[in-house]
């Protein structure tokens, strides 16, 4: 008979109205901002800088990789120098616009130091087109607990996987030193057997930072 | 399905043509890629009626056009047939007679790299505006808005 | 203005009139016109015209690493962003001859099969959108969606530019509850399309206005290299996940459903088996998920450090089963970290080429859920 379907349709639609008072599958929608949704911990939105201690110490040491690799080129960085001119392992000014960002992560995969994460925050509305999106190094910059706070999961496999990388930096440096010091008093002994030959390696020096890939140097 | 080389070798001896292999692609020339392309198409050994992808490339001596036909009848493909033409005046056959399919990508190859697809139907522009001079995806556009007259804004 | 023959006959003079539908209209799906020729209310000429969103993401794709285009990529089919990953992973992989871990291949099935969901359910939605039926049901499409999104966020850090895959395996391994979710998503899913499918399918009005209307038949959608649901609502068994048994799909049990008229009703018809099927896949993947990586060591290492990917220098085409039809990509590689060329064979630009010949004889509100049974996302489109 012509006209069942419509009233089947009709009965689905009866239904949905009733339960979407009552019956939680079906009222999906929030009172947003009053109530929130929790936040997933892999969301990304924007990313920002983190720093260990001080502000002024960013973790960040101005290698440039995450400005070449970012695809819509939104970050720019200029390192820091010191009095002599000399390049210093951070950053003088480091600018994300906030406008051009598309959130991909691409940057937070391909850091080295593990310095720059992506955010959670994302309301971020401002009165200005240009400047104001434009986040300068003071708005970027937040500790590290705020990290732990929105991943925690990421957070503690990355503060283990640095601790570790630490402590081998110290154990390194440890033994090579050791090394060094015993080298250059065999030298010493084999130079007052043998007075006219020059010890044929100099000391080693203190251990290299943890190697940063190619790009970085 | 056979190898791109018994492909090459049946081509060569029905077609008369004189066919290059480059990988997986059949480098035909661009005289008589129609036959290739019909003969492929009609003979039930290949029965290629599908013609997945058209891409056109600038090699910075000349415009390469790609093919990529299958076969829905026999569930089988690819065969790449490629065709090279010159960068001033590229004109290349068009497939549009043989598969509807070509239609618009013909127009795009012919909007972006700027081929000329000889009896296209309707050879226009199709993704950027009439009346636009450059073609975008040739090695040598600059990608700043070479249109764009900076006291307008 | 063009002359055209008129279609009916009457004793006074009458003439045709060019309308453009679009640019700006809530029917076309986004920024696109069609430009129309109407006898009276038949349409006697149909142009599509496009190009409002091109912005050139073959270009951009040129000028950055390989991996660099991969977020872009999210942005073609801006619904489908993890197929649209997938294919382009599958084509540089090719390219670069890269290897992909078990779990990895899993969890991409099971991500393109969500998203087969999401844009079915989602085209529906706005099909009956189309017909008149004003937002219930896109609400309705919305609501199952989000499940599916939150989904995606949880896994891929994103709702809708996923940017999951990464060549040699996907971006992290799945959340600890992931799974159960979707099993639980695979146990209420059914549900749901059976109420849509109460609410619609056998609704008359429905079908007055979808049966034997924009009929495509099976050798013009052969010939127009027309792919996916479209192409199978006209009767042609071709899935490439079938044909081509990429990633693991051929260990996997499903059937193709093909339609037999190919007209509106047929193509909204298929989508709903479909997502049946889809149900189906996911069901035996989420059981059969084996433990492991999900990235090989040499994936691993250029996602670290995109910049020194160097493919040897050659072409690759990869092909999938896009929910929209065959998405392919064509990367050219001349052995450095760029590619040369980069070309997307997208689904819902080339199933356009025959709107024209589906809307003729048509009045203008059939043009407009033709249009919406094509399934285009005007991202993909213009690119």
């Amino acid at each position: 008979m012509f006209g069942i379907g419509v009233l089947k349709g009709m009965a689905v639609t009866f239904k949905n109205f009733v339960e979407s008072y009552y019956k939680k599958e079906r009222l999906t929608t929030i009172e947003y901002p009053e109530k929130r949704l929790a936040e997933k911990e892999r969301f990304r939105n924007f990313p920002f800088l983190i720093f260990d201690e001080k502000p002024e110490d960013p973790r960040c040491v101005a290698c440039d990789i995450c400005a070449k690799e970012c695809p819509p080129q939104c970050i720019t960085i200029v390192r820091a120098q010191d009095a002599q001119g000399k390049p210093l392992k951070k950053p003088a000014t480091f600018d994300i616009d906030y406008s051009i960002c598309m959130n991909c992560g691409v940057c937070e995969e391909v850091c080295p130091f593990d310095a720059i994460f992506m955010d959670h925050e994302f309301e971020l509305a401002e009165y200005g087109r240009f400047e104001d999106l434009n986040y300068t190094i003071d708005r970027l910059l937040k500790p590290k607990e705020h990290f732990m706070k929105i991943r925690p999961t990421d957070a503690t496999r990355i503060e283990a996987e640095l601790k570790k990388k630490e402590n081998a930096k110290k154990a390194a440096a440890e033994k090579a030193a050791a090394a060094a010091k015993a080298k250059a008093e065999a030298a010493k002994t084999q130079a007052s057997q043998v007075p006219d030959t020059k010890p044929e390696t100099k000391p080693n020096e203190p251990a290299q930072p943890a190697d940063p890939p190619a790009e970085a140097k | 399905m056979k190898t791109t080389e018994e492909i090459k070798t049946d081509l060569e001896s029905k077609t008369g043509t004189s066919i290059t292999v480059q990988g997986e692609a059949l480098m035909v020339p661009k005289e008589k890629l129609f036959d290739v392309a019909k003969y492929l198409k009609d003979t039930p050994d290949y029965q290629m009626d599908y013609l997945s992808s058209v891409t056109g490339t600038d090699y910075k001596d000349g415009l390469e056009v790609t093919y990529h036909l299958y076969s829905i009848a026999k569930k089988e493909g690819p065969v790449v047939l490629k065709t090279k033409t010159d960068r001033e005046k590229g004109v290349v056959p068009s497939l549009t007679p043989l598969w509807r399919g070509a239609e618009f990508q013909e127009r795009e190859a012919y909007d972006l790299v700027g081929i000329h697809f000889e009896g296209h139907p309707d050879l226009r522009r199709i993704l950027m505006w009439d009346g636009f001079e450059h073609y975008p995806l040739r090695k040598d556009y600059t990608q700043e808005d070479q249109d764009r007259n900076p006291e307008q804004f | 203005m063009m002359e055209h023959t008129l279609i009916s006959k009457p004793d006074f003079d009458t003439q045709t009139l060019e309308v453009s539908l679009g640019p700006q209209h809530p029917s076309t799906h986004g920024v696109f016109r069609m430009n129309v020729v109407l006898d009276g209310e038949t349409i006697v000429k149909l142009k599509p015209v496009m190009g409002y969103l091109h912005r050139n993401h073959e270009k951009l794709a040129e000028n950055m690493s390989y991996l660099g285009s991969m977020p872009y990529t999210d942005r073609l089919d801006y619904i489908c962003s993890m197929t649209n990953n997938f294919a382009y992973a599958l084509a540089v992989e090719k390219l670069a001859g890269i290897e992909v871990p078990e779990r990895a291949q899993y969890i991409r099935i099971i991500m393109a099969e969500l998203t087969r969901l999401v844009n079915h359910t989602l085209l529906i939605g706005f099909l009956l959108n189309d017909l008149g039926a004003f937002f219930t049901p896109v609400l309705y499409a919305f609501r199952e969606r989000e499940k599916i999104l939150d989904l995606f966020e949880e896994v891929a850090g994103s709702r809708m530019m996923c940017n999951y895959f990464r060549f040699g395996g996907v971006k992290a391994d799945l959340t600890p509850d992931f799974l159960p979710r979707v099993k639980e998503l695979i146990q209420n899913y059914p549900r749901f399309l059976d109420e849509f499918e109460a609410l619609l399918s056998e609704n008359e009005i429905l079908m007055a206005r979808t049966q034997k209307v924009g009929v495509l038949p099976k050798e013009l959608a052969v010939s127009a290299s027309i792919t996916g649901p479209m192409l199978r609502a006209s009767g042609v068994p071709y899935d490439i996940r079938k044909v081509d048994h990429y990633s693991l799909y051929d260990r996997f049990k499903f059937r193709v459903p093909i339609g037999e008229h190919g007209d509106v009703y047929d193509r909204y018809y298929i989508r709903v088996l479909e997502m049946r099927e889809s149900i189906k896949i996911l069901d035996q993947a989420v059981k059969e998920i084996p433990s492991g990586d999900v990235i090989s060591k040499v994936g691993a290492g250029f996602a670290k450090a995109p910049r020194n990917f160097k493919p040897k220098a050659g072409e690759a085409y990869g092909r999938i089963e896009a929910p929209k039809g065959e998405l392919g990509f064509f990367v050219v590689s001349d052995g450095t970290n760029k590619p040369y060329r980069y070309h997307v064979r997208a689904p819902s630009f080339i199933n356009l080429t025959i709107l024209e010949d589906m809307c003729l004889g048509h009045k203008v509100p059939d043009a407009i859920i033709i249009l919406g049974s094509i399934d285009i996302v005007l991202g993909e489109v213009d690119r």
